[in-house]
């Protein structure tokens, strides 16, 4: 189907959240990576999903708007996932690169929303490592509506992940969570915050389309 | 609310000589100025849940020693513009726009708790911009978190969460509470509570709004304390040690204040920049500045003076 594109308020900001496939049941939410956009057809890796597939556009992502002056961190974009559990209850999440670090912390902040989290490889993964990067200030001129917003690429590649913050947010999933792996590794490439995920007792490893699989 | 109901005198406070805006990548920064416009800058910057007006007394005294005083409100504080997204880095970044826009040439900065951790990073990273700093409490150390376990610091964590993704959900119909005058100094006395009622009567008419229903501060409704993200207090000690321009840091000791981080002496010496200066009174609360004014005023002053 041609994707179909509703949009959520989160404050005065509009956030375009898209329908790539219809369907009865939970849906399936993918989270895009930093600098992306959801993509406009269904991923060929969704294919055992029988409800619903969603695509949200983080804040100065794609068709959603951009605020002022930036100010961009994960915690302040987890607003942006909470604004569509809002709409549309609980939610499986697949999260690629940027879009897993947030998939992982909305699933530990919403734990009753979130029914499974997949971690996928894709732009915007590393972060800016387990300790704060070369300090780097700067201002960049507005930019309007254009997207992506400088400041989301200049921001969300800077922030601090250090691995016991993540595990944090995996022992909030794994204290509540009432399926048994909530937490599934599909990427290859692990970052200090990731390596720590994936190595912990209560989260498994499965190639992405297996891991959807196995939430549907 | 009678209509006399609007001002408060405070021995010593005194409004800005001259009030204008900073432009940040779009978005508007109140700014405050005390002191000859010709005068050597001094730049005060304020911390969490503060504003620029709360320098009224401290500012005018600087001032008249022969500087100009220039202080700005933080994105969603005082009479700056509201802000979609907040975060330290785009406090830091606002705090860069705002310096440069003041001045070119190299100044005085001084911050206040947040202002000041935050000035550190700036600092760290743009080291011309400052021909010396002055921290006032704001020099978070490692040492200096609450000694909690793991399990405790984890609840903590997910309560902020919790209620800093409600308050975003509500965001549309979030006020603050309107008050009298009297009910939000009240309100505001478990934050500040070595400060006298005076004061906090005085900083809320300079600090919040009157509406027909009452006062309420200006501050961003959707803000809170806290929500930091992986931010470690031990993070600012690098910056620290990086600085090269004559530092003096000022630390409260008093450990029952609701406010601040509680560093020590000894936490923070091991990381004091080459020649940097460090006071600590056990005897004095977070915000130093305002309880014992003239004190401190006198203290940068007499740091200062070596750079004139």
């Amino acid at each position: 189907m041609t994707r179909r594109t509703d949009f959520l308020l989160n404050g005065s900001l509009r956030l375009a959240v898209h329908t790539l496939a219809e369907g009865e049941g939970r849906p399936l939410l993918l989270l895009h990576g930093l600098g992306e956009e959801s993509p406009h057809t269904r991923p060929a890796w969704t294919a055992a999903w029988t409800g619903p597939v969603l695509a949200l556009d983080f804040t100065g992502h794609g068709e959603s708007e951009v605020p002022v002056s930036g100010g961009y961190t994960p915690e302040g974009l987890m607003s942006d996932v909470d604004a569509v559990l809002a709409s549309q209850g609980p939610v499986t999440i697949v999260g690629r690169g940027f879009g897993a670090w947030v998939g992982l912390l909305i699933a530990g902040a919403r734990t009753s929303l979130v029914h499974g989290v997949v971690l996928f490889d894709g732009s915007g993964i590393q972060g800016g490592g387990p300790q704060p990067p070369t300090p780097y200030v700067n201002v960049l001129p507005a930019s309007g509506a254009v997207t992506p917003d400088p400041y989301a690429l200049l921001e969300l590649s800077r922030d601090p992940r250090p691995p016991d913050y993540a595990l944090d947010y995996v022992r909030f999933v794994l204290e509540d969570s009432e399926i048994e792996n909530p937490i599934v590794v599909s990427a290859r490439i692990r970052p200090d915050w990731l390596a720590a995920v994936a190595s912990d007792i209560g989260v498994i490893e499965l190639p992405l389309e297996q891991a959807v699989a196995s939430f549907a | 609310m009678p209509e006399t109901d609007q001002t408060r005198e405070f021995p010593g406070a005194k409004a800005p000589d001259r009030t204008g805006s900073i432009d940040s990548s779009g978005l508007r920064l109140a700014l405050n100025e005390w002191g000859d416009p010709e005068a050597p800058i001094i730049a005060m910057v304020h911390g969490g849940f503060d504003f620029s007006r709360t320098f009224d007394v401290f500012a005018p005294m600087i001032a008249d020693a022969g500087w100009r005083v220039v202080a700005w409100d933080a994105r969603g504080h005082g009479d700056s513009d509201h802000a979609h997204l907040y975060g330290w880095a785009a406090d830091v970044r606002d705090h860069l726009a705002a310096i440069q826009s003041i001045s070119r040439e190299p100044i005085v900065l001084l911050g206040h708790s947040k202002g000041g951790g935050q000035l550190l990073d700036l600092l760290d990273g743009r080291p011309s911009l400052a021909r010396a700093f002055v921290n006032l409490d704001g020099l978070p150390s490692q040492f200096s978190s609450p000694d909690v376990n793991d399990r405790e610091r984890r609840r903590m964590r997910r309560a902020d969460l919790a209620s800093g993704l409600d308050r975003r959900r509500r965001r549309a119909e979030l006020t603050r509470r309107p008050d009298t005058i009297e009910g939000l100094a009240e309100r505001r006395q478990p934050m500040n509570p070595r400060l006298s009622r005076e004061w906090l009567e005085y900083l809320v008419t300079v600090g919040a709004r009157q509406d027909s229903d009452g006062w309420r501060w200006k501050i961003d409704p959707v803000l809170h304390l806290g929500g930091f993200g992986p931010w470690r207090p031990g993070w600012s000690l690098d910056h620290l040690a990086a600085l090269e321009m004559p530092f003096l840091g000022v630390l409260s000791g008093v450990q029952d204040d609701p406010m601040g981080w509680k560093s020590r002496r000894g936490d923070i010496e091991p990381f004091l920049p080459p020649g940097g200066r460090l006071e600590f009174y056990d005897d004095i609360g977070h915000f130093l500045h305002i309880e014992q004014t003239r004190f401190i005023a006198d203290l940068v002053l007499e740091f200062l003076g070596r750079l004139r």
